[in-house]
């Protein structure tokens, strides 16, 4: 790539309790999505990484107050992968734990897709049809601008989803307004429902697409948490682009029998095979596991 | 002093955004490359800070006007209703109504009087693809005044809100100085043998036609149903419990839009005979404007036919 992420380094400690997260955020994921009995677990747990870094390490934001004047804003746009959101909204504080088990499940505010309506504090906008994050991702760049706050907005897309045409339009609005507060990730784990990307519908060379489109681009191993959060840092004052960070990440990362394979993007996940993965994830370290609100293990 | 005489109901829109523009600073309007056509290229001219020129993407523009909604502005997406109902139809589902964002989608060229540029950009459906999505509240003035009402109404209200503007010279007849109360329709004309529902440039051919009515021995009360949702249903079934038949005039397909919401209500509530006056389920055609209204069954002429056939049916 041309443009390099700005160095950062975190404490070991630190790197520590973001590893912490991030795993915590996949055991969560099985564990919630097993409750419901299906849903999409292959691209939250790629994302895991991500969540932990934005929530735990990158964000201005504050649970105790949700709607802080100039806080970060994250747009979930592969609104599919909420159940990794939910996880890292609940560790951060947003809500309980225990709540993540009604995910997917009637009169739930954790629904199948993100829904501001039920979540108006924590989902900054509902998705789930693709291609839509991207655009109000650069409407809330824009009011910030407008109002003069510093406030940095960040989304995330799939890479399958950079195949719908109106991502690109708003991929020529933010390089048109040089939206500079604005941060792109793309989950390039290369498969979607139907198979391979490149089969299914070609997008590369992506980072080369998006530096023609006028934007910044970084990219990096996704699972690299040090390399989430550096690539996640504002980009140099001079640099007026705004940035995309390509995430090259495994789709089930971390569930060796969901890793790289496209039919782990959705679908039914049965308690045998919830037990599984988590005791192919390893122990919850420190954080606890979800307990049913009696106290009572789960899984 | 509004409008008088004959005036572009889109003019209404532009003078009410310009006052808006003035006096607060979160009014944001927005263009997908027809600032001119949708009379927002004064707006842009002198709030430029303001204004977001969007190119020609229609569901890029809806997405952001979300965006800049939910982060505190009210903000005015404006583009053809063809465009904005069809076109954009996913971005506005998903990220305007279903999030509840407080925007004013603002479109011209509703209906048919789009004149020479033929069915690609005739909306007849806008109205029921915008009515059946859930807390959308959908306004169709029926003239300039009206237009400038509806749109400082539409602005001080919270929440997503389709705002259907005509394109063309259409008379002036609505009081310049009432202001707009959204969900609380008009009677402007009373009367009991039958009632006239009408909506944006039809309202003015339902008030020829309840003239020719008149002289016919006919007594037609005339509505001016402005905002489609949420429906005046107190209005409406009063009107079919007093005068026992009804008509609907609408530019706009017979199916999905005023008619459609009047007819779910009526045959739940106060079953009556409806008479629809509305484009008939085809695409439209290149003309001028009013050989095209007159071709479709726009008429005052067809409304009072339609009347005299609602009252028969009682």
């Amino acid at each position: 790539m041309n443009s390099t992420a700005t160095s950062f380094v975190l404490s070991p400690e630190r790197r520590d309790q973001l590893h912490q997260a991030a795993h915590q955020i996949r055991r969560d994921i099985i564990t919630a999505i097993a409750v419901a009995g299906d849903g999409h677990p292959g691209g939250a747990l790629g994302a895991a990484e991500l969540f932990a870094a934005l929530y735990f390490e990158v964000m201005h934001h504050n649970p105790r107050e949700p709607q802080m004047p100039g806080r970060d804003r994250f747009v979930l746009s592969n609104g599919h992968i909420c159940a990794g959101l939910y996880s890292a909204l609940a560790r951060a504080g947003y809500f309980p734990v225990a709540e993540l088990l009604t995910h997917r499940k009637i009169g739930s505010r954790l629904q199948g897709h993100p829904a501001r309506t039920h979540l108006p504090d924590m989902v900054e906008t509902s998705s789930g049809p693709l291609g839509q994050g991207l655009s109000v991702a650069n409407g809330l760049a824009l009011a910030a601008r407008l109002d003069g706050v510093q406030s940095r907005v960040f989304a995330l897309l799939g890479d399958g989803e950079m195949q719908e045409g109106q991502v690109w339009e708003a991929v020529m609005t933010a390089a048109h307004y040089k939206l500079q507060n604005l941060t792109m990730f793309v989950s390039y784990n290369r498969l979607q429902i139907d198979g391979a990307v490149e089969d299914v519908m070609g997008i590369d060379p992506l980072a080369a697409k998006l530096e023609s489109f006028q934007w910044r681009v970084v990219e990096i191993d996704g699972h690299d948490i040090e390399a989430v959060v550096a690539a996640a840092q504002p980009a140099p004052t001079e640099d007026h682009r705004p940035t995309a960070v390509i995430l090259r990440t495994v789709m089930g990362k971390g569930v060796s029998f969901m890793e790289d394979k496209a039919a782990w993007h959705g679908g039914k996940l049965s308690m045998e095979q919830a037990q599984q993965a988590l005791s192919g994830l390893g122990p919850a370290i420190g954080f606890d596991d979800i307990r049913h609100m009696d106290g009572t293990n789960v899984i | 002093m509004l409008f008088s005489g004959s005036a572009d109901i889109r003019e209404g829109f532009a003078k009410a955004l310009m006052e808006l523009g003035e006096s607060n600073p979160n009014v944001v309007a927005m263009s997908a490359d027809l600032a001119g056509s949708s009379k927002v290229q004064a707006f842009a001219d002198t709030f430029p800070d303001q204004f977001f020129q969007m190119g020609i993407s229609e569901g890029d523009m809806m997405g952001t006007a979300a965006g800049l909604a939910l982060a505190g502005k009210i903000v005015f997406p404006t583009t053809f209703a063809v465009f904005a109902a069809s076109l954009a139809n996913q971005a506005v589902r998903l990220s305007i109504v279903y999030n509840q964002a407080n925007v004013k989608i603002a479109a011209g060229h509703g209906g048919i009087t789009v004149g020479g540029d033929g069915a690609t950009h005739q909306a007849f459906e806008d109205i029921a693809l915008m009515r059946v999505l859930p807390g959308l509240t959908v306004v169709v003035p029926a003239d300039a005044n009206e237009a400038y009402h509806a749109t400082l109404a539409v602005a001080a209200m919270h929440g997503p809100v389709y705002l259907r503007l005509a394109r063309s010279p259409h008379p002036v007849f609505t009081d310049p100085t009432k202001a707009f109360q959204i969900g609380k329709a008009e009677v402007l004309r009373e009367g009991a043998d039958v009632g006239i529902i009408a909506t944006g440039t039809m309202v003015v051919r339902a008030l020829q036609a309840a003239e020719a009515l008149a002289k016919d021995g006919i007594s037609a009360r005339v509505i001016n149903m402005h905002t489609i949702k949420p429906l005046d249903t107190e209005c409406v079934l009063s009107c079919a419990v007093d005068c026992k038949a009804v008509v609907t005039a609408e530019e706009h397909s017979v199916i999905g839009g005023l008619g459609g919401a009047v007819a779910e209500l009526l045959a739940q509530k106060q079953p009556t005979p409806i008479e629809f006056v509305g484009v008939q389920d085809t695409f439209g055609e290149s003309g001028e404007p009013e050989e095209i209204l007159t071709k479709y069954g726009l008429s005052a002429d067809k409304i009072r036919e339609a009347a005299v056939t609602a009252v028969q049916r009682k």
